[in-house]
């Protein structure tokens, strides 16, 4: 892994961009490596852009706040470049050199302009119909953040499969309130899977799905694997 | 000091109605086993209210300290604080922690912002009123347009209100502070309100390890006997200040009991650093003194610093750090010091005014050294990419004069 690796997730409210973070940070920390996460948005509500960053490495991390120069760019929803729906112009602005994007899709959303000035940067992009992998496997669009971070995961290798599985134990398995939204997020959730078991279950097996797929991916494309794992 | 104790109040050794061990403070601070937590700033309030014995809180929701206060809500529920309410607005809140702390309790609240100045008379008037209350200021900005997020102009407003202000860089920060914060304001010879500061989202919504003093145990009560005024009185000061006060009688005895007790609270905050020096090791921290350029700030402008001395470092370039944790009392001395080999002195900041900058210019001696800058506002990221691009920039410039003024 590079000495540090600066995850944006830019996405909508309600599409659990800010607990997928915390997340992939307890995953990092689990397997003792430093990692911080932190959200920025405005007046919670659905369907608003709302973004978090994730920031893993081999050494302390200070660095805080929105992260302006990342090396990875997740798109949790197609309106994030449609629609104008993401904190900068354009959505990946100020990625670094030899990135990564992942976009919830299976459709080419990016402009031809888009894709020059990318290929210019040396950014790979990687397409994930997360929903769609959620919606068949969980049977809820929400764990459409799971299949992101199986994808994420999958490319980078910057936390493992064991590690996401703790975190998601951590985070799921006992009794935890972030706000008084999420913890009704959460009951909605729990509700759906209807048991906390089958929810730990259902969101490992998106993770899993989409994890191996960019395995697959990162092992074909070796160049892009020498420049972000 | 001989302080009367109360039999109902579990004293050093004994445990609490939650099983709680109450534990000598110095021995909770350094000796006691600690566990690194992965928690967000927010959880990290609610688990140093769990440890500090506090009698009484009140809430008022703002962002970003709304998660913080619901969460010693909770911790009200589970038995861990001894009164819990919601007030009407800040001015309200820090009305009603001003009554429970006159009557002798432990009080605690948070606010942020808009919050902040919209309670603001009642700050000055505990400081007066010599009122131990801790409160967390998750800061974020306070003009319009509105924002909710962070920037660190309301510390500003705060500085001459005659509180302890300590600035946490950190979700360790904040949990040591908020703990070893109770033990010095609640000092007979210190006695006053401190304002434990951390900025919002930076550290109440950003998940860090954070090492932990045991659950199960807790600083002893607070002792009201130990105050330097009487617990409320209608015929003793402070109260018979308030209700009866010198400025209805204009006369020199007036003016002057006012001055000398203004006086006496900014001696009291002096008084404070004797306490404050080893349980933060220091008000300040010093990284690289030696070198040319030093960087000086407090909060997260502290973390980003770190990491842009880190990427001068890459480039072969050593820059100095001063870290202030306490902005009152105002490490004076300590700075002179640490920036007296210095020849530029960058202070970066999250607010438009440059408030610490200035605080800076007027106590260090060559204060052209001093850069105010660089600044975001309004709850910009200030990456460390940008201070280094700054830091660069402001030297060529500096460089070109020099050249055309020899």
């Amino acid at each position: 892994m590079k000495k540090r690796i600066n995850i944006r997730m830019s996405g909508l409210g309600g599409q659990g961009v800010v607990t997928s973070a915390h997340l992939m940070a307890m995953a990092a920390a689990h397997e003792g490596k430093f990692a911080i996460s932190n959200p920025f948005f405005g007046a919670e509500k659905r369907m608003a852009p709302a973004e978090s960053y994730v920031r893993i490495g081999e050494e302390k991390i200070y660095d805080r706040g929105e992260l302006v120069f990342p090396h990875v760019v997740m798109v949790y929803h197609p309106q994030v470049i449609t629609m104008g729906k993401s904190y900068t112009m354009p959505f990946y602005s100020g990625i670094k050199d030899g990135g990564l994007i992942i976009i919830n899709d299976d459709i080419e959303l990016l402009t031809e302009e888009e894709k020059e000035d990318l290929a210019k940067k040396k950014v790979t992009v990687y397409y994930v119909p997360a929903t769609k992998i959620a919606l068949e496997l969980a049977g809820t669009e929400l764990a459409t953040n799971m299949g992101m971070l199986g994808a994420l995961a999958g490319l980078t290798h910057a936390v493992t499969m064991d590690g996401l599985d703790k975190a998601l134990q951590d985070r799921f398995g006992k009794k935890y309130v972030a706000s008084g939204g999420t913890a009704t997020l959460d009951e909605a959730i729990k509700k759906k899977f209807a048991k906390k078991e089958m929810l730990l279950q259902k969101n490992l097996e998106t993770i899993r799905r989409t994890f191996d797929e960019a395995e697959v991916y990162a092992k074909k494309n070796p160049t892009f694997a020498v420049n972000v794992s | 000091m001989a302080t009367q104790t109360d039999s109902r109040v579990p004293q050093i050794g004994q445990r609490n109605k939650k099983g709680q061990l109450v534990t000598d403070p110095n021995e909770l601070f350094f000796l006691s086993p600690r566990t690194p937590s992965f928690l967000t700033g927010s959880e990290v309030i609610r688990e140093a209210i769990r440890r500090a014995s506090v009698d009484f809180s009140v809430a008022y929701p703002i962002t970003p300290q709304s998660e913080a206060s619901s969460l010693v809500g909770e911790l009200y529920a589970e038995g861990y604080v001894g009164d819990y309410m919601r007030g009407e607005s800040e001015f309200a809140v820090m009305g009603e922690c001003a009554g429970a702390a006159f009557a002798g309790a432990r009080v605690f609240t948070t606010t942020a912002g808009p919050g902040t100045l919209r309670a603001f008379e009642n700050f000055p008037m505990w400081a007066g009123s010599r009122l131990p209350i801790q409160v967390v200021f998750t800061v974020r900005g306070i003009n319009s347009p509105l924002t909710i997020q962070p920037d660190t102009l309301e510390i500003a407003f705060m500085l001459e209100t005659g509180m302890l202000l300590w600035h946490a860089e950190s979700a360790q920060d904040l949990f040591d502070f908020m703990l070893k914060g109770y033990y010095v304001a609640e000092q007979p010879e210190v006695h006053l309100p401190i304002g434990v500061i951390c900025d919002g989202f930076f550290v109440t919504h950003t998940k860090d390890m954070v090492m932990m003093t045991p659950e199960d145990r807790t600083l002893p009560h607070y002792d009201p006997y130990r105050s330097p005024v009487v617990c409320m009185d209608m015929e003793v000061p402070p109260v018979r200040m308030m209700r009866d006060p010198f400025v209805m009688k204009s006369n020199y005895i007036s003016y002057m009991t006012h001055a000398s007790w203004q006086l006496e609270i900014r001696a009291a905050i002096e008084r404070s650093r004797k306490h404050t020096i080893p349980l933060l090791d220091g008000l300040i921290e010093v990284e690289n003194s030696d070198a040319e350029i030093m960087l000086v700030a407090s909060g997260t402008a502290v973390s980003q610093a770190r990491e842009a001395i880190r990427l001068f470092r890459d480039k072969g370039v050593r820059v100095g750090l001063v870290k202030i944790k306490t902005l009152r009392p105002f490490p004076t001395e300590e700075i002179r010091k640490a920036t007296e080999h210095a020849k530029h002195i960058f202070v970066p900041e999250f607010n438009v005014a440059g408030w610490l900058a200035r605080e800076i210019k007027s106590t260090i001696d060559r204060n052209h050294r001093v850069v105010a800058g660089p600044h975001v506002a309004g709850g910009m990221t200030m990456p460390p990419e940008i201070i280094v691009e700054e830091i660069e920039k402001h030297m060529a410039h500096r460089r070109n004069k020099e050249l055309v003024h020899g």
